[in-house]
């Protein structure tokens, strides 16, 4: 005690230590070999060889710019639609939810106590060509009769969404919850209406909800393949379908890896442009007064 | 504060529509209003008219239905019963934003996300004044708040006291008909709020538009209001000026709400006399005694207690507690009818105090006593 009474400064420092010692172990490290393996050559049988082997990157991009493309395109659109079907959702629970508030809220984070696989394994129950989905949409001839929805980007998009949804209601609530209710009677008393009142005060206050809910669906769903390997087919895979596939059957681990890297990279640059556009300062702290 | 000619767009005018009505018609109209939640009653068979360009006071303890009239007054509550007018116009069923009235909320209520300009101009804004209008009248309402120059800051980095400016210059951009002031200078440390009465006051006469003030401090809307109507328990139990509420008050609520009062239980002995329960009798005005007759009680102000002279009315009673708050000394004095509260003014320099114990004789005339009924219980 006598060391940190001498010596105060370091006080924080020292808190911060376990936090940075996992980081560096957990995070740094595995970066660095996954950094190492993206340039090396070779196979599961003859070995593995550093060789500065810069191919790898240029065979992600010219081999699989498709999936690339494909998962910021699925992960975009079961991103917005999350935000479509949460938005409402939150705010019914924020503003209207009353006492069973938290009732509702442990309804929506219901889906995590059952496993993700056996969850989308559900899905493709629901979808399936003989389920009673596909036959209300057939009787309602809003899909023909030998259309299918097992199998299809929808089916893809749809497991995205659902999964993440509730990445996506939590930060939202959390946000509209903060939104104090006499700013909306203020509004209204300046004579905005109901919809002018929410367009003006609660949606522009509710921003940080809906930037942190956008990273937290999009980051994952980018990285999916779960969905694509069970919903989809070969047409629908993702670049985590690819990454997976080379790294568990084909044991092409450099491929796999400079994959890994140039994902990651591309999420970064996504999310810094995001945050520049948002704006940094109302992303974060938009709702403190 | 700036009440020169800077300001001409806020000040008193003509209205620019020109379709305002003629002053002698009452600003707010409340008829037979009353507000349920649930089962409690919030306010109760309420009618009242608020004159033009008058600053009406509403003024009573926490839970007196006060906030609830200002709220059904802004469109924010909906009365269970009754009808609420603005000037002419039947407004009971109309949404806050379809009434021309403005509020300045408790806790201002101003929106984080918008610089303080934007603040101001969100209702010129919503009813789509030209930018340059918008501008000006902004500038304008920042001017006659005295604080120019800050459009650009966020409310975050204002004071308790820039914000409640804000919200004053926001509602009163507007130029509306009724401008509602809900404990506008709660928040406030006890000085600010003394220097802000007194800017309230000169900015409602320099833009004459007719003030409503909910409030649970006396002096604050003694100091401010041109009526004030005490409420209590949903009803209003007496509307008068403030000179009148304290000089007469009617009711024994009234009479322990405003101001400090020595209350003695006594019964009617004649068209203008009381007798004390312990003995004595007073005179009073028969305007006082208002018809009365039986058990009341008889009300004196403390300062309007003479230490001897030869008023019509004297008590003789013993000093038990003296002390000192510099502008008067205050005693309380044991006498056969109660205790009394008597404040003597230290208008001279080497005024006598007199001791604990020794004997007073408190004189007082006819006319500085009311007399209210003895059913009710007088508020701490």
């Amino acid at each position: 005690m006598h060391f940190l009474h001498r010596h105060r400064g370091l006080v924080p420092y020292l808190l911060l230590a376990p936090g940075l010692a996992w980081l560096a172990l957990f995070f740094l490290v595995p970066m660095y070999y996954l950094g190492y393996t993206s340039l090396q050559t070779g196979d599961l049988f003859s070995g593995y060889a550093f060789s500065w082997a810069w191919e790898n990157y240029s065979d992600a991009f010219s081999l699989y710019r498709g999936h690339f493309a494909r998962s910021l395109q699925y992960a975009g659109l079961a991103t917005l639609f999350a935000l479509l079907i949460s938005y409402p959702l939150a705010y019914w629970i924020a503003f209207r939810g009353g006492r069973w508030k938290n009732l509702l809220l442990l309804l929506v984070i219901a889906p995590f106590f059952v496993t993700y696989l056996i969850r989308t394994l559900a899905w493709k129950t629901i979808l399936a060509d003989q389920g009673f989905v596909l036959d209300v949409l057939r009787t309602l001839h809003l899909v023909g009769e030998d259309g299918r929805l097992l199998a299809t980007t929808t089916a893809v998009v749809a497991g995205i969404t659902y999964n993440y949804l509730p990445f996506m209601a939590l930060p939202l609530y959390v946000s509209l919850e903060q939104v104090d209710r006499r700013l909306v009677e203020a509004a209204e008393d300046l004579y905005a209406s109901g919809t002018k009142a929410f367009l003006r005060v609660t949606l522009p206050l509710s921003v940080p909800g809906i930037f942190a809910g956008t990273l937290l669906t999009f980051i994952p769903a980018a990285g999916d393949f779960i969905n694509a390997e069970l919903l989809g087919t070969p047409r629908q895979q993702m670049i985590g379908n690819v990454i997976q596939s080379r790294f568990k059957e084909v044991a092409d681990y450099p491929q796999a890896a400079a994959l890994s890297f140039v994902l990651i990279a591309g999420l970064l640059v996504a999310v810094l442009a995001y945050t520049r556009a948002v704006g940094s300062e109302r992303a974060t702290q938009g709702t403190v007064a | 504060m700036s009440t020169s000619a800077a300001n001409p767009g806020l000040r008193a005018q003509p209205r620019d529509d020109g379709s305002r009505p003629a002053p002698a018609v009452s600003d707010v109209r409340l008829e037979r209003v009353t507000k349920r939640f649930d089962d409690v009653v919030a306010v109760d068979d309420l009618s009242l008219e608020i004159e033009h360009g008058s600053f009406f006071a509403l003024l009573g303890p926490s839970g007196c239905g006060k906030t609830t009239t200002l709220r059904m007054i802004g469109g924010f509550e909906e009365p269970t019963a009754g009808t609420i007018f603005l000037g002419e116009q039947d407004v009971t069923g109309l949404p806050p934003y379809k009434r021309d009235v403005n509020t300045v909320f408790q806790s201002y209520a101003l929106f984080p996300h918008l610089s303080i300009f934007e603040n101001v101009a969100f209702g010129l804004r919503r009813r789509g004044a030209p930018r340059g209008e918008i501008g000006r009248r902004v500038g304008e309402a920042l001017e006659l708040v005295a604080l120019g120059g800050l459009e650009k800051r966020k409310p975050r980095q204002l004071s308790g006291g820039q914000q409640q400016r804000v919200a004053l210059a926001r509602a009163l951009v507007n130029r509306p008909r009724v401008l509602l002031l809900d404990e506008p200078l709660g928040a406030l440390d006890l000085k600010l709020r003394k220097q802000m009465q007194l800017e309230l006051k000169g900015i409602q006469n320099e833009v004459a538009v007719t003030f409503v003030h909910v409030t649970h401090d006396q002096e604050e809307a003694m100091t401010m209001a041109d009526r004030i109507a005490v409420m209590n328990e949903g009803r209003v139990e007496q509307l008068g000026s403030p000179s009148e509420l304290y000089e007469r008050p009617r009711t024994a609520f009234v009479a322990g709400f405003l101001g400090v009062s020595n209350l003695l239980p006594g019964t009617v002995s004649g068209d203008a006399a009381v007798r004390l329960d312990g003995g004595g009798e007073v005179r009073v005005t028969p305007d006082a005694l208002a018809g009365r007759t039986g058990r009341v009680a008889l009300g004196i102000r403390p300062e309007k207690i003479r230490l001897g002279g030869d008023e019509a009315n004297v008590l003789e009673g013993v000093v038990e507690e003296r002390s000192y708050i510099g502008v008067a000394t205050q005693y309380i004095v044991a006498t056969p009818a109660g205790l009394v509260t008597v404040y003597s003014q230290n208008s001279e320099p080497s005024a006598a105090a007199a001791a604990v114990g020794s004997r007073m004789s408190l004189n007082w005339p006819p006319e500085a006593t009311f007399v209210v009924d003895t059913t009710q219980e007088v508020p701490k």
